[in-house]
């Protein structure tokens, strides 16, 4: 008998190998979703033709919400009208994205019964993506998500879901809870969630330690990172241990610490901790001897994002060192001033960090009302022809008054 | 004397039909637009709350179009049917 000729020859190319495909699994839900089945269709005709065949954005959503929703509909839908629409849902992940299989059920069959079947668990936003399902579908999925104890997470131009790394759930490391924080800021900034009010996005990520495994210094124009402002904590029996198995110490930690602070004489580690950069780099490698410091915090920073409209940018220090406390108010205050000032002088797509680089630093944080210190000097100056006698001369006439 | 919630979301309920097929609202131009309209009469809380009713109450729905507006109801050209 002869083999029936496949519809998708290009995408069969992305079922081989060992690693995992998107392919396989979408032809798996396409056994049981018509959605699935026509998403592969056109998917095929895109690589054909070397063209995108989706429209997006328009007014998609659920009543009152203005995110949540990423409307997308099939410029093809004749050929292929199964995914005539095929909108996005974001789904604010639980901090920490930790469930029951009991809530991953609950997801799982909401999702069978009113879209395609497919997900993402999660998007790079951080949130339970479901992808694929059409208009009058939305506030049957909304109805049953809340009640099954879920919500809507952020898109379009507001606070996008808080995302946080595992923190002191999992890992030794942190140096704060980044689960309450994202609890806490998701639960307090809920309008700002749902009801997009700002010029653009602005998304707040967490990570516990330096380490920073949410990334956050690359994706959140926000980013909250746990460090300590006291002395590594060291064994040094332990430190001795890790020599006598083997490790060359010199060169795998010492010659590796990019703030040259650590000095081995073969029999002793001696760090000058005045000089430690946080990097985290010695306690990766020597986790049963050295530990983060005691009085631990957190340092927050402002200002990155990927390349859209302008490039991409690395967030810079806000604040040098915080406490990580309920009810979070420095944080919050600080927050709430940035957002009023964005809000007022920031141009239509702009995000924080462009907004920064518009106006400068110094007249920013003028305006947000926070002093500037040494730590938010991101690097030397590009431009020479910055005098300062004039600072000079306002500080010696107020001292003379 | 200040303005109510009601008065402020009939005045945006204005701005965003004037500007209908001229230029999209955002949430930011509004308050803008309402505070140089009625000057201390307004805050931005007040804003925020009549946008919130407009929303609410499907006279005005959010759309995006690379950032999020506020415009009234209608039927996209995008949309299929």
């Amino acid at each position: 008998m002869a083999e029936t000729k496949s519809q998708t020859p290009k995408l069969d190319e992305l079922e081989k190998g060992r690693w995992p495909s998107f392919v396989k699994e979408i032809k798996t839900a396409a056994q049981k979703s018509p959605m699935a089945a026509d998403l592969l269709g056109q998917l095929e005709l895109s690589y054909n033709e070397k063209i995108g065949h989706w429209k997006h954005g328009g007014i998609v959503g659920v009543m009152g919400y203005g995110g949540g929703v990423i409307g997308r509909y099939s410029d093809v839908p004749d050929k292929f009208p199964n995914v005539s629409h095929f909108h996005t849902i974001r789904i604010n992940q639980p901090a920490g994205w930790f469930y029951t299989s009991d809530a991953l059920r609950k997801l799982c069959d909401i999702w069978e019964r009113h879209g395609s079947g497919l997900t993402n668990m999660h998007g790079s936003t951080g949130d339970i993506i479901f992808l694929g399902t059409s208009t009058p579908h939305l506030e049957p999925i909304f109805s049953e998500l809340t009640q099954a104890g879920f919500d809507l997470g952020g898109s379009g131009s507001d606070v996008r879901t808080p995302s946080c790394c595992v923190g002191p759930a999992r890992c030794e490391w942190a140096c704060y809870d980044t689960l309450a924080l994202a609890y806490d800021l998701t639960m307090n900034y809920q309008d700002e969630l749902h009801r997009p009010a700002f010029p653009y996005k602005f998304k707040f990520k967490m990570s516990g330690c330096p380490n920073d495994c949410v990334a956050s210094i690359a994706r959140a124009d926000c980013s909250i990172i746990g460090t300590w402002r006291d002395s590594i904590q060291m064994d040094k029996d332990a430190v001795r241990e890790y020599a006598d198995r083997g490790m060359d110490i010199r060169s795998e930690v010492v010659d590796n610490c990019p703030a040259k602070c650590m000095d081995w004489d073969g029999k002793e580690l001696h760090i000058d901790n005045s000089y430690c950069r946080r990097c985290m780099h010695c306690i990766n490698i020597m986790p049963k001897a050295l530990r983060p410091g005691k009085d631990r915090g957190a340092v927050v920073l402002l200002g990155s994002k990927a390349p859209i409209i302008e490039g991409a940018l690395l967030s810079s220090v806000l604040m040098p060192f915080i406490k990580i406390e309920a009810p979070y108010r420095q944080i919050k205050d600080v927050i709430e001033r940035i957002w009023d000032l964005w809000c007022e002088e920031g141009k239509n797509r702009e995000r924080i960090g462009e907004f920064i680089q518009r106006v400068g630093l110094g007249n920013f944080l003028e305006a947000i009302d926070v002093e500037p210190v040494a730590e938010m000097v991101a690097h030397p100056r590009e431009n020479p022809y910055v005098f300062y006698e004039e600072y000079f001369v306002e500080d010696e006439e107020e001292e003379k008054k | 004397m200040a303005k109510t919630v009601e008065e402020v979301a009939e005045a945006m309920y204005n701005m965003i039909k004037d500007a209908t097929g001229l230029k999209k609202l955002k949430a930011t131009d509004l308050t803008k637009g309402i505070i140089e309209m009625f000057g201390d009469e307004v805050d931005k809380q007040i804003c925020k709350d009549a946008i919130k009713q407009l929303v609410n109450s499907g006279r005005c729905v959010y759309t995006y179009f690379g950032g999020s507006f506020i415009e009234l109801p209608h039927k996209e050209g995008a949309a299929n049917d």
